[in-house]
């Protein structure tokens, strides 16, 4: 029976960690117990079937591409730092700091969380979303359910909205400013598929709790909660 | 200096005999006999109550003591721009993206599946060490509690329970093995019915089980089968002490396969080699010719296959639906406040397990006794698999998911992402397929 400075000694590194991602003590446990519980094998390390192995993100149509950029080629093997890093960027964002202050740029910034969300269509890293990779992403996520003509012409409308300097390719600016203009956004792709979730009666599951606003975690969890805005 | 010593040998000689006579007409009295009968002194009752006012007065001192807990709720806001009318078609944007990663990062952090391989957490302490991970040090009182609990589980309760284990499994070896020596007909059934019975019950004092069985009319009948939700090994002991079932299983070594060998001896149960495990037809052409004749018990079964925390019921594995016989589903539901039920396989080995469940204070649980279904027109087996796993988990209080537990590390089927982007597609082509049409 401890107090809780000792349980904050099982996890290596965490005063650094909590300096430089801005969790709290109780959010570095939390990571912790969850790291753990991921690394079956007790490793000290996650690797791909890691994360392969939690079946609701298998059933996520971009699940994949959300590992890669946990683990991706270079970074095989995930340590807890790291682990903590990337998941800094799902933070709440910081609306105190302002870019010409002289602290760094938090990971958890609005830029950086586009910059995250760019890079899960962008996936060969070099800067721009060509239609190929609009086109993979669409693919992804609406598999077989749509024809190639529709798929072309979903992708065609959405390059011409957003490609403003008519270079075929949207580049981050270019994200930026359609991510910030996004008048349905989240909100209603979310809604709406919880109203067509309620319309199916069998898939409870699919859409989790239905685009409901607050997601409870595990209740030892409770201090840990995401935006992603 | 011998004759010294001698009176004083003598002495110890005596008392030690008199304590083991006592103590051993006090286990006969108190316990078996009530076994054998089925009848209860009430005693394990008044120790569940005393038990509940130590923790009522532990959990008061732990909220004293304990700091403010600070609840950080930041909702989980999503990207809102305009309050654009939801009901207009909406159409693909870059940010669509944003509620898939949302959601597929939040599975990183949580999980409906990997949580439910690990203990349930307590509300409060119930005083045992393996249940402390958020309790800190309290009071000087509570750590005498905890130590005098200590006491009282290890000094007294398991090795009581550690003989009543032994002279129950004993038993029952022994005795299943003369009844098959008789002749089959009414009176080996019969015989055989008392042996399990009693045996089992005695195993249920040897774990302290305190069980509270509701809706007993509903109780599986013969040519029926029986389906529970599995939380450890000692479901079977909780269900097989109210009634007599035939038992489905893989055929173990060591002590495990004594026990299986001599059971079947009495009475016909279900144990499969190894090697036809794999092979379904086989499995199921043996369960229902066990159904078809009614004169054999009812079969005991797990469908989720694995063992889950007891705090959601997993998916039914459709096998034993596809027989055709009457379905009896019964709900079990632990109280985690007296000992943690829940075997974690890759954790703990079996005699681990047991040796942890017999130093908690005790296993409390309720059997619910649900009544019997059967497959309707037009539902396939997996539809009925999943109607009996929500009648299970609505009356156990239990969360219902649909996921396998079995898939510790293979694939996850496809359809489950298909109707991912069903859902999606439907909302961005559908929408345009009316707009087309207009």
């Amino acid at each position: 029976m401890g107090s809780s400075s000792s349980r904050l000694d099982r996890v290596p590194g965490a005063k650094d960690l909590m300096e430089e991602t801005g969790f709290s003590e109780t959010n570095i446990l939390c990571l912790y117990d969850r790291f753990e519980v991921l690394d079956r094998e007790e490793r000290g390390y996650l690797r791909l079937e890691d994360f392969e192995a939690i079946q609701q993100l298998a059933v996520n149509p971009i699940g994949d591409r959300i590992i890669g950029a946990f683990v991706f080629p270079g970074r095989e093997t995930l340590d807890f730092p790291s682990f903590v890093r990337v998941l800094a960027h799902f933070r709440p964002t910081d609306t105190t700091w302002s870019r010409s202050g002289s602290q760094p740029e938090p990971a958890n910034s609005r830029t950086r969380k586009l910059r995250f969300a760019f890079s899960l269509y962008d996936q060969d890293g070099d800067g721009k979303i060509s239609r190929a990779e609009l086109t993979e992403m669409l693919q992804a996520m609406l598999g077989m359910q749509v024809t190639d003509e529709q798929l072309q012409s979903i992708v065609g409308r959405a390059i011409q909205e957003a490609d403003l300097d008519r270079d075929g390719a949207i580049s981050f600016d270019e994200f930026k400013k359609m991510a910030a203009s996004g008048q349905t956004g989240l909100k209603s792709v979310s809604s709406i598929m919880y109203r067509t979730k309620q319309q199916q009666q069998q898939q409870q599951y699919i859409c989790g709790e239905g685009g409901t606003e607050q997601v409870h975690l595990k209740h030892s969890c409770q201090t840990l909660m995401f935006i992603f805005c | 200096m011998e004759l010294f010593f001698n009176p004083f040998d003598n002495l110890l000689c005596i008392l030690l005999g008199i304590s083991f006579t006592v103590w051993f007409t006090l286990l006969l009295v108190f316990i078996i006999v009530p076994a054998i009968f089925g009848v209860s002194f009430g005693i394990r009752r008044l120790y569940m109550k005393t038990l509940l006012k130590v923790f009522e007065w532990a959990t008061l001192r732990i909220e004293r003591g304990a700091k403010e807990k600070n609840h950080h709720f930041s909702c989980i806001c999503l990207f809102i721009g305009s309050n654009k009318d939801l009901d207009s078609a909406p159409e693909f944007e870059m940010s669509d993206i944003f509620y898939f990663a949302r959601r597929g990062v939040e599975s990183i952090m949580d999980d409906e599946v990997t949580k439910r391989f690990s203990a349930e957490e307590l509300e409060s302490w119930n005083l045992l060490t393996r249940s402390n991970y958020n309790f800190h040090y309290i009071s000087l009182r509570l750590t005498v509690l905890w130590g005098l609990g200590l006491l009282i589980r290890y000094g007294f309760l398991l090795p009581l329970r550690v003989t009543l284990a032994f002279t129950g499994v004993g038993l029952l070896v022994f005795l299943t093995s003369v009844i098959g020596l008789l002749p089959n007909g009414r009176m080996k059934n019969f015989l055989s019915e008392k042996v399990h019975l009693m045996c089992y019950r005695i195993c249920v004092r040897a774990l302290t089980a305190i069980i509270t069985y509701h809706d007993s009319e509903n109780k599986p009948k013969n040519g029926g089968l029986c389906v529970a939700n599995h939380t450890s090994p000692i479901d079977v002991i909780i269900l097989a002490s109210d009634g007599c079932y035939a038992m489905v299983g893989q055929i173990h070594g060591g002590l495990m396969g004594v026990i299986q060998k001599s059971m079947v001896k009495a009475c016909p149960h279900i144990w499969f080699e190894r090697s036809e495990v794999k092979d379904r037809h086989l499995v199921a052409k043996r369960l229902s010719d066990h159904v078809e004749d009614k004169s054999k018990l009812p079969i005991l079964i797990f469908p989720e296959g694995t063992c889950i925390n007891n705090t959601s019921v997993m998916m039914f594995k459709k096998g034993s639906f596809e027989i055709g016989a009457t379905v009896y589903p019964v709900a079990i539901k632990y109280d985690p406040r007296f000992g943690d039920a829940f075997w974690n396989s890759s954790k703990f080995g079996m005699v681990n397990y047991l040796l942890r469940m017999m130093s908690s204070w005790a296993i409390v649980c309720s059997v619910w006794y649900l009544p019997p279904m059967s497959r309707e027109e037009g539902e396939d087996a997996v539809q009925f698999a999943n109607r009996v796993k929500a009648a299970i988990a609505r009356q156990g209080g239990l969360v219902d998911l649909l996921w396998d537990g079995g898939l510790k590390r293979a694939k996850v089927k496809d359809t489950f992402k298909e109707e991912q982007q069903k859902l999606y597609s439907k909302m961005l082509v559908g929408t345009q397929e009316d707009r087309s049409r207009s």
